[in-house]
């Protein structure tokens, strides 16, 4: 039999390994057939689509496509920053203000989870639809025209993405909320910092990684989305998973269809690099005075 | 300044946290709301009609409906099993163990988390066309655990963390051979956690439309049902079926924090 030190070395291969294989199996080999079929030419009429380094794939995937590329960011850039006004004060009060409401609060935040997503959208559509009251409202307000109308705009489109992934931008700010020591700020305000100026130098440097955290969950999926185009916008409104979906599943010009979720992830992977490199991962906000 | 202005001032961020609260739960509200419109020929219009019973009584009076539905509780039990079972070994795995390759095994449960579901669903579109497997109820099986492995070990590993265990160090100084201080101890005290982390896995299968419009072939979930008849009109039982189970989901949860609280209650006797 095997000793001990041997079993001890063997047991977390073993507990790792059918997940580990799982993965492995059905996501990172998936993303390498991607990659293969990406570069292949043919059509499905004339027996498929073979293998021959087919490079021009991005190119066509690229050309016409990059509008709905560039919307798909604007969108789901500004459902990020959308999210965040909201998520940040919600998250504080549940976390710190709340008491016993706590927990109460916190399951309204995540309650929409466990509703169908399509359905929870669907109900969107049905509150700005042109005759609701909703609608109405933002129409006496006049912040939308008087013979406007909400659905099939880009705002509507922008709305639904930010209500979507919202929970998503709460959770993580909400955890860093609740990590945090708050005789910290008892400490700065014992200083004479004001509540002003001890949030700032305080407690927003302190949730960062949890803000971090929270704008790359609610943009990364916001961009790839297709559903809120779908069914809330209009016809300008096409983002670049709309044209994915219709490359695959109705034209089945599966190379092109490849080729442009590649240009997607590539084009996310840029944006973030940047944004991390940005907003740092100790350099955001208060801290960059102590890093000069 | 009247006393009103003051307390709202006092409370300004309650009072917002209130609207944000009432923001979130607003659809589902509609959703409820609507599964009691009565409108002609049962679809949904996006217009209130006039209050209506008819199709709570005739809540499972749609086949096509209800066979979606089945097709959903059905994939979502055998994936949530599947998921729960290996991304609870992966989590024990990760917390107790110091190995080589715990890095890259870190990397490989957060990257399906980063990534856009659309490019995980094509993804696994590519990998079946190329190997020509048949699209179905295998394939969304296969995509739907992969999905949920990641998010059960994050759940699973943050109850692993900060787990006390002198009650363990306490059954094995007493004699237990290891699988049965894990049967004893390790894994009633865990309950709270794999239940939540299944009750998620089982969350998300069942919403699970993105991924699943890529590889379900004929198969039908409820999402997908909901999807095919959205632009031809939505039967009103559709609502009443998201609300059951929207209802059902409550007091699940409800039941989880009760039992998880309780656990507590018993390890913090236990640990006196």
């Amino acid at each position: 039999m095997w000793s001990p030190a041997r079993r001890r070395r063997i047991v977390p291969y073993g507990l790792l390994g059918p997940g580990a294989i799982w993965l492995v199996l059905f996501f990172v080999v998936p993303m390498y057939y991607m990659g293969q079929m990406a570069l292949r030419s043919g059509s499905l009429e004339s027996g498929g689509f073979t293998f021959s380094w087919e490079w021009a794939n991005f190119g066509d995937a690229l050309a016409g496509n990059e509008e709905q590329l560039l919307r798909s960011f604007l969108y789901a850039g500004s459902a990020t920053l959308i999210a965040l006004a909201i998520a940040y004060p919600l998250a504080y009060a549940i976390a710190l203000r709340a008491g016993r409401w706590k927990l109460l609060l916190l399951f309204a935040v995540v309650a929409p989870f466990f509703t169908t997503y399509l359905i929870r959208t669907i109900a969107w559509k049905t509150i700005l639809a042109d005759a609701s009251p909703a609608v109405g409202v933002l129409q006496f307000l006049h912040l939308v025209p008087q013979d406007g109308r909400v659905l099939a705009t880009g705002g509507a489109v922008v709305a639904g993405l930010t209500y979507n992934f919202l929970p998503f931008m709460i959770l993580p700010i909400y955890a860093s909320l609740e990590r945090m020591d708050v005789r910290l700020i008892e400490a700065a305000n014992d200083l004479y910092a004001s509540s002003a100026m001890a949030f700032l130098k305080v407690t927003l440097p302190i949730t960062a990684p949890g803000i971090v955290a929270g704008v790359l969950l609610t943009f990364i999926p916001a961009v790839g989305d297709y559903v809120n185009a779908l069914l809330l916008g209009g016809t300008g409104q096409a983002m670049v998973g709309n044209v994915i979906q219709s490359l695959y599943l109705q034209q089945r010009d599966y190379p092109e269809a490849a080729a442009l979720s590649f240009v997607m992830m590539l084009a996310i992977l840029l944006v973030v690099a940047v944004y991390l490199r940005l907003a740092g991962t100790g350099a955001f906000m208060g801290e960059e005075e102590e890093a000069r | 300044m009247s006393a009103a202005w003051r307390w709202v001032r006092r409370n300004a961020l309650l009072v917002y946290a209130a609207i944000a609260v009432l923001y979130m739960l607003a659809p589902i509200v509609v959703i409820a709301l609507f599964s009691f419109d009565k409108t002609s020929g049962g679809k949904l219009d996006y217009a209130w009609n006039g209050l209506t019973l008819e199709y709570w009584r005739d809540a499972i009076a749609n086949e096509a409906v209800n066979e979606a539905m089945i097709t959903s509780l059905e994939l979502a039990a055998l994936a949530t099993l599947v998921a729960t079972v290996i991304g609870t070994l992966m989590a024990l795995a990760l917390v107790r163990h110091r190995f080589r390759g715990r890095t890259v095994s870190n990397l490989l449960i957060v990257l399906p988390m980063a990534t856009p579901e659309i490019v995980i669903g094509a993804a696994l579109l590519s990998m079946f066309l190329i190997y020509g497997l048949e699209l179905g109820f295998t394939t969304l099986f296969i995509a739907h655990v992969m999905f949920s492995i990641s998010f059960v070990v994050v759940v699973v590993r943050s109850r692993l963390i900060g787990f006390d265990r002198s009650l363990e160090e306490a059954a094995a100084d007493l004699g237990a051979p290891p699988l049965t201080t894990f049967r004893t101890i390790t894994l009633p005290l865990l309950a709270p956690g794999i239940v939540a982390a299944a009750l998620l896995a089982f969350a998300l299968s069942i919403d699970d439309f993105v991924i699943s419009n890529f590889n379900s072939g004929t198969t039908e979930t409820f999402p997908l049902y909901i999807f095919g008849v959205s632009l031809r009109g939505i039967p009103v039982q559709v609502n009443v079926l998201a609300t059951l189970l929207f209802l059902a989901t409550v007091v699940a949860i409800a039941l989880v924090l009760w039992q998880q609280r309780r656990a507590e209650k018993l390890a913090g006797v236990a640990a006196d």
